[in-house]
C-alpha cells in the first residue's frame, strides 16, 4: 500500500537539452529514442516539420523543436537524437533534440507548475519546472509542442 | 443450435439474392414471357425462403412464401405479369431489403408482419389460380415415396456407364465398392454442412463414385434429410460408416457392399422414383447437374422416364447458366470423371487480406534492400547470387499480382443496384429514362468498391433529377422522349475510370455562377474573371444546388461535395465535361491499388522521388533550346502536341544540380486527354514500391501522394503526377 503510494506521486521524465537549457519529457509518451539519421525533406510543409524517415518500415515524420519554440535552427552533432513520441490522438511524431541526458524520477512536490503567460515564446510551451538535484528542468507539454492534425 | 455464426453468410447471401431477383424482376418487366427469368425468379425466392426459415426468421419466411407462391403461378401460366404486380414485388423486394437491414443491425428481423403486402400477394394470386390443388397433391407425393424406399436408398441409385466403368475398376484393383444412406438429424439446422463433412470424412478413406442427389444438390441444400452415396475404398465397410456416423447431428447411416447390376430397380419402382425425382426438379429447380441421372442406360428404365428425365434437366438448365456459369463448368468437368465436389471457393475475412498484402509490402522492402545491397558489392559480382535475385524479385511481382487479384472484385456488385434506382426515380420523377450499363465486370480492390457505391448512386440521382429534361422539353428540343443515363467503367492504365454520362440538359454555367453569387460563395467581381472548369468546379462546394425546385431525390446541397471528398478519400478524382442543351459527364479516376505500384524513380534537386508508372507516357531528352514561351509559360512541341513544361525543383523548392544548357530531362505524363513535361535532373530507373502513409502530422502536401522505403532504407517521396497537371 505504502509503495503503491509513493509511486502514484512520482512521475519519471527524461531529461533532454536544448542549447543551454534542460527540458523534461514525461516517459509515458516516449516509444524510443534514434540515433540522427538522414531526414527526407517534404516540400511545402510548416518550416518546423523537418521531413520524414524510416522507422522499422514505417514512415515517421520528423519535427524540430527548436523551430518551433523559436530557436536558432538545429546544428546535428554527434549527441542529437531524434526522439520519438507517440501521443494517444495524434500518433507517432519525431522529435530533433541536442542531447538525452537522463532518466529522472520526480516527486510531485518537486513539480512547480507555471501558470504565466511568458513573453519568451520558448516558455509558452512548458507546463511546469522540476527542481532536481539543485538543478531546474523545465517540462515540456508535449500537447502544445505537437502540431494538431491538419 | 445457435445459429449466430452463420449470420454473416446469411445476410452475404440474402443480399446477393435480393440483388437478383431485383435484376430478374426488371427483366421481367420488359419480357413477361421469359420462362427464363421466372425460373431464375423463382429459385431465388426459394432459396431465400429456405434461408430465412433455417436463421428461424418467420416473418421473412411468410412473405418469400407468398412471394413464391406468386412465381410459382406465374410459372404455371395462370397469371399474366401485369405492371401493377410488378410493383407490388417490388416493395415486397424493399421489404425483405429492411428485413436485412434490421438483422444486420440487431440480429433481429423488427416487428413488421408486412400484412398489406401479404394481402396484396393473396389477391393476385385469387386473380387466377386453379392449379393450387395440384401443387399440394406434389409435395404429398414426395414423403409417401420416400417412405417407401426406406433406409436403404442408395440400393435403388442408377449409376451411368462412366461410374459403372470405375466401380470395375476399382474392384479390379482390389478395392471395394459401398454404397451408403445418410440420415442427417431432423433438427440439422446446416444440412449442406454436415453433408460436406460427410463428403469429408468418406473421402478419407476412398472416392466417391456417385451421390444421389448430386453433390451440387447436397450443397445447395436441395435435399430433404437423406442422401445416398456410392464409394470406392480400400477399408472396411465399418470403418467407412464408422467415420461418417461420427460427424455430428447424423442419425443414421445404413450401408452395404455395391455389387454392379444388382441393385438395379424393378421397372414400376423406377418409374415412380423418376416421378419424384423429376418433381423435385421442377419443384426445387435443381439446376445443372443432372447429368449423372442423363446417363442412365436405356434398357434400365422404361423410355417413357427416360424422355421425362432429360426434359425435366433441360428446361431447368439454362437459367442456372449465366450465374453459375464458371462454377457450373468446371462441376461438369468433375462430373466426367464421376468424382462430385464440394465448392472449393472460400470467404475470407478482409482483415486477413490486409494482413496479407502488408506482409507481402515487408517482402517487398526487404527484396528491394538486397537488389541494393548486391548493387553496392560490384567488386566481386557473384553471379550467382544476382540469378537469385532476379528470381526473387520475379516470385515477389507475382505474389503481389496474385494478393491483388485476391482483393479484387468487380464493380458489378455495387452496379446491379442502380436499375432498379433508375426505375424507381423515372416513376417518382415523372421522366422517361432508361439506364445503359458497360464494363460491370471491371475489377477494384474490395475496399474501393465498398465505398463508391454512395458517389456512383448520387451522381445518377443528378443526372435523373437535374440533368435530364422532362419528356415535354425533351420533345422540343428534338430529343427522343425517353432520356438515357449510361454508367461507363473501364481499365485505363493504373487507373479504373468511371463515367456517368446523360443526353439531358448539361450544366448551366450562367445559372451556376449566378447562383454562386447569390449563395455569397463567390463575388460578383471573380465570377467576372472565373473560367468555364472553375465555375463547373463550384458545384463540388457544399451546399450549393442548382435545381430551382428541390426533390426529395436530389437537390439537397448535399451530395457533389460528398461525391467528391468520397472519392478523394479512396486517392481517386472526379472531373465533369458537360455541353450547354447535350448533356454532361462525370468521370470518376480510381486507382487500380492502394498498396503497392511500379514507379520511374528519378533525382530531383539531389532528392530522390518516384512518380507512378502509370500516369508515365514517355521519357524525352529535350535540348534546352527547344524549350518555347507561350504566354510566358515554358512549352516544347512533341510529335504535334503542345505539352506545358512543369520546372519540378521549382514546385519542390530545391535547387538544381545540373547546368541549365545541358539536355533536359522530361517525364511525359497524362491525365486523361491532358499532358504535362515534368522537368527532373536525372533519370534512376523502374521499381516496385510500397506507398506508405505519411501519417497525420504531413497531409497539407497535394503534390506529394505518399512515401516509400528505399531498398537502402531511406524514404523517398513519390510525386503525385495528377495533381500537377
Amino acid at each position: 500500500m505504502e509503495e503503491l503510494k509513493v509511486a502514484n506521486d512520482t512521475t519519471q521524465f527524461i531529461v533532454i537539452r536544448l542549447g543551454d537549457e534542460q527540458y523534461g519529457i514525461d516517459i509515458k509518451y516516449i516509444d524510443n529514442i534514434l540515433r540522427m539519421q538522414k531526414i527526407t525533406r517534404v516540400p511545402k510543409v510548416a518550416p518546423y516539420l523537418k521531413g520524414v524517415i524510416n522507422l522499422r518500415g514505417e514512415v515517421l515524420p520528423v519535427m524540430s523543436i527548436r523551430i518551433k519554440m523559436g530557436l536558432e535552427e538545429d546544428v546535428v552533432t554527434k549527441s542529437s537524437r531524434i526522439i520519438v513520441i507517440k501521443m494517444e490522438q495524434q500518433g507517432m511524431i519525431g522529435i530533433i533534440v541536442d542531447e538525452v541526458k537522463e532518466v529522472v524520477t520526480l516527486e510531485t512536490a518537486q513539480i512547480e507548475k507555471v501558470a504565466y503567460a511568458s513573453k519568451d515564446e520558448k516558455d509558452n510551451f512548458i507546463y511546469g519546472i522540476g527542481k532536481y538535484e539543485g538543478g531546474l528542468i523545465s517540462l515540456l507539454d508535449l500537447n502544445l509542442v505537437v502540431p494538431e492534425n491538419s | 443450435m445457435d445459429v449466430s455464426q452463420y449470420l454473416e453468410i446469411f445476410l452475404d447471401e440474402t443480399n446477393e439474392h435480393l440483388q437478383n431477383l431485383n435484376t430478374q424482376i426488371l427483366i421481367l418487366e420488359q419480357e413477361p414471357d421469359n420462362m427464363d427469368t421466372i425460373n431464375e425468379i423463382f429459385r431465388a425466392a426459394h432459396s431465400l425462403k429456405g434461408m430465412a426459415g433455417t436463421m428461424g426468421y418467420k416473418r421473412m419466411q411468410n412473405l418469400t412464401h407468398d412471394m413464391e407462391n406468386v412465381f410459382s403461378e406465374v410459372r404455371n401460366g395462370n397469371i399474366t405479369v401485369k405492371a401493377n404486380m410488378i410493383d407490388i414485388l417490388f416493395q415486397c423486394l424493399d421489404a425483405l431489403e429492411e428485413y436485412n437491414t434490421n438483422i444486420r443491425e440487431s440480429a433481429d428481423e423488427g416487428t413488421n408482419d408486412n400484412e398489406p403486402l401479404i394481402k396484396q400477394l393473396n389477391a393476385i394470386l385469387k386473380g387466377g389460380s386453379d392449379a393450387e390443388p395440384e401443387k399440394t397433391a406434389a409435395p404429398a407425393a414426395k414423403p409417401e415415396a420416400a417412405a417407401e424406399t426406406g433406409s436403404q436408398k442408395w440400393q435403388e441409385m442408377k449409376l451411368g456407364e462412366s461410374e459403372q466403368t470405375v466401380i470395375a475398376e476399382a474392384l479390379h484393383q482390389g478395392k471395394k465398392a459401398y454404397g451408403m444412406t445418410v440420415k442427417v438429424q431432423e433438427a440439422c439446422i446446416l444440412k449442406a454442412a454436415r453433408a460436406f463433412l460427410v463428403f469429408k470424412a468418406v473421402e478419407e478413406f476412398g472416392e466417391i463414385i456417385y451421390s444421389n442427389p448430386s453433390a451440387q444438390d447436397i450443397e445447395d441444400e436441395k435435399f430433404d434429410l437423406d442422401f445416398s452415396l456410392i464409394v470406392v475404398a480400400d477399408e472396411a465397410l465399418d470403418k467407412v460408416l464408422q467415420a461418417v456416423k461420427s460427424v455430428s447431428e447424423i442419425e443414421d447411416v445404413a450401408g452395404g457392399v455395391y455389387e454392379a447390376g444388382k441393385y438395379v430397380a424393378p421397372p414400376e419402382k423406377a418409374e415412380r422414383e423418376t416421378e419424384v425425382s423429376e418433381e423435385k426438379t421442377v419443384k426445387e429447380e435443381a439446376p445443372v447437374k443432372k447429368e449423372p441421372v442423363k446417363e442412365v442406360p436405356v434398357k434400365e428404365a422404361p423410355v417413357k422416364a427416360e424422355i421425362q428425365k432429360t426434359e425435366a434437366p433441360k428446361a431447368a438448365e439454362p437459367p442456372a447458366a449465366p450465374k453459375a456459369a464458371p462454377a457450373a463448368n468446371r462441376n461438369d468437368k468433375k462430373a466426367g470423371t464421376g468424382k462430385p465436389i464440394v465448392n472449393r471457393t472460400v470467404r475470407v475475412d478482409i482483415e486477413k487480406l490486409d494482413t496479407l498484402m502488408n506482409l507481402v509490402s515487408e517482402l517487398i522492402i526487404a527484396k528491394n534492400s538486397l537488389v541494393s545491397a548486391s548493387a553496392t558489392v560490384e567488386g566481386n559480382s557473384n553471379s550467382e547470387v544476382n540469378d537469385q535475385i532476379e528470381y526473387l524479385e520475379s516470385v515477389t511481382t507475382s505474389l503481389h499480382e496474385s494478393v491483388m487479384k485476391v482483393r479484387m472484385v468487380p464493380i458489378e456488385s455495387v452496379v446491379t443496384k442502380f436499375p432498379r434506382m433508375i426505375r424507381d426515380l423515372s416513376k417518382k420523377l415523372d421522366k422517361k429514362m432508361e439506364l445503359y450499363m458497360s464494363g460491370e465486370e471491371t475489377e477494384l480492390d474490395r475496399t474501393v468498391v465498398d465505398e463508391i457505391g454512395d458517389p456512383l448512386m448520387h451522381l445518377l440521382r443528378n443526372s435523373a433529377d437535374h440533368g435530364l429534361e422532362s419528356a415535354e422539353v425533351r420533345k422540343e428540343r428534338g430529343k427522343p422522349e425517353v432520356g438515357s443515363i449510361f454508367l461507363d467503367a473501364y481499365q485505363d492504365g493504373n487507373n479504373v475510370v468511371i463515367e456517368v454520362r446523360d443526353d439531358g440538359n448539361g450544366i448551366d454555367t450562367e445559372s451556376v455562377k449566378n447562383k454562386g453569387i447569390e449563395r455569397g460563395v463567390i463575388t460578383p467581381e471573380q465570377a467576372e474573371i472565373m473560367t468555364e472548369k472553375e465555375i463547373i468546379d463550384l458545384l463540388f462546394n457544399a451546399g450549393f444546388s442548382t435545381a430551382k425546385t428541390v426533390s426529395d431525390v436530389s437537390g439537397r446541397g448535399v451530395g457533389l461535395d460528398v461525391v467528391k471528398s468520397k472519392i478523394e478519400a479512396l486517392s481517386g478524382e472526379v472531373e465533369v465535361k458537360t455541353k450547354l442543351g447535350e448533356g454532361s459527364t462525370w468521370i470518376i479516376r480510381l486507382p487500380l491499388t492502394l498498396a503497392i505500384i511500379q514507379a520511374l524513380m528519378v533525382v530531383i534537386g539531389g532528392e530522390k522521388y518516384a512518380i507512378s508508372l502509370g500516369s508515365i507516357q514517355t521519357l524525352e531528352d529535350i535540348p534546352a533550346s527547344d524549350v518555347k514561351l507561350v504566354q510566358n509559360k515554358e512549352v516544347i512541341h512533341l510529335r504535334d502536341i503542345v505539352i506545358p513544361l512543369i520546372r519540378m525543383t521549382e514546385i519542390l523548392d530545391i535547387e538544381s544540380t545540373k547546368d541549365p544548357n545541358e539536355n533536359l530531362v522530361v517525364v511525359i505524363v497524362k491525365k486523361g486527354d491532358k499532358y504535362a513535361g515534368l522537368v527532373v535532373d536525372e533519370l534512376i530507373g523502374q521499381q516496385e514500391i510500397v506507398i506508405k502513409s505519411m501519417g497525420k502530422y504531413i497531409n497539407k502536401c497535394k503534390i506529394i501522394s505518399g512515401a516509400t522505403i528505399l531498398g537502402d532504407g531511406e524514404v523517398a517521396l513519390i510525386l503525385d503526377a495528377n495533381a500537377l497537371i
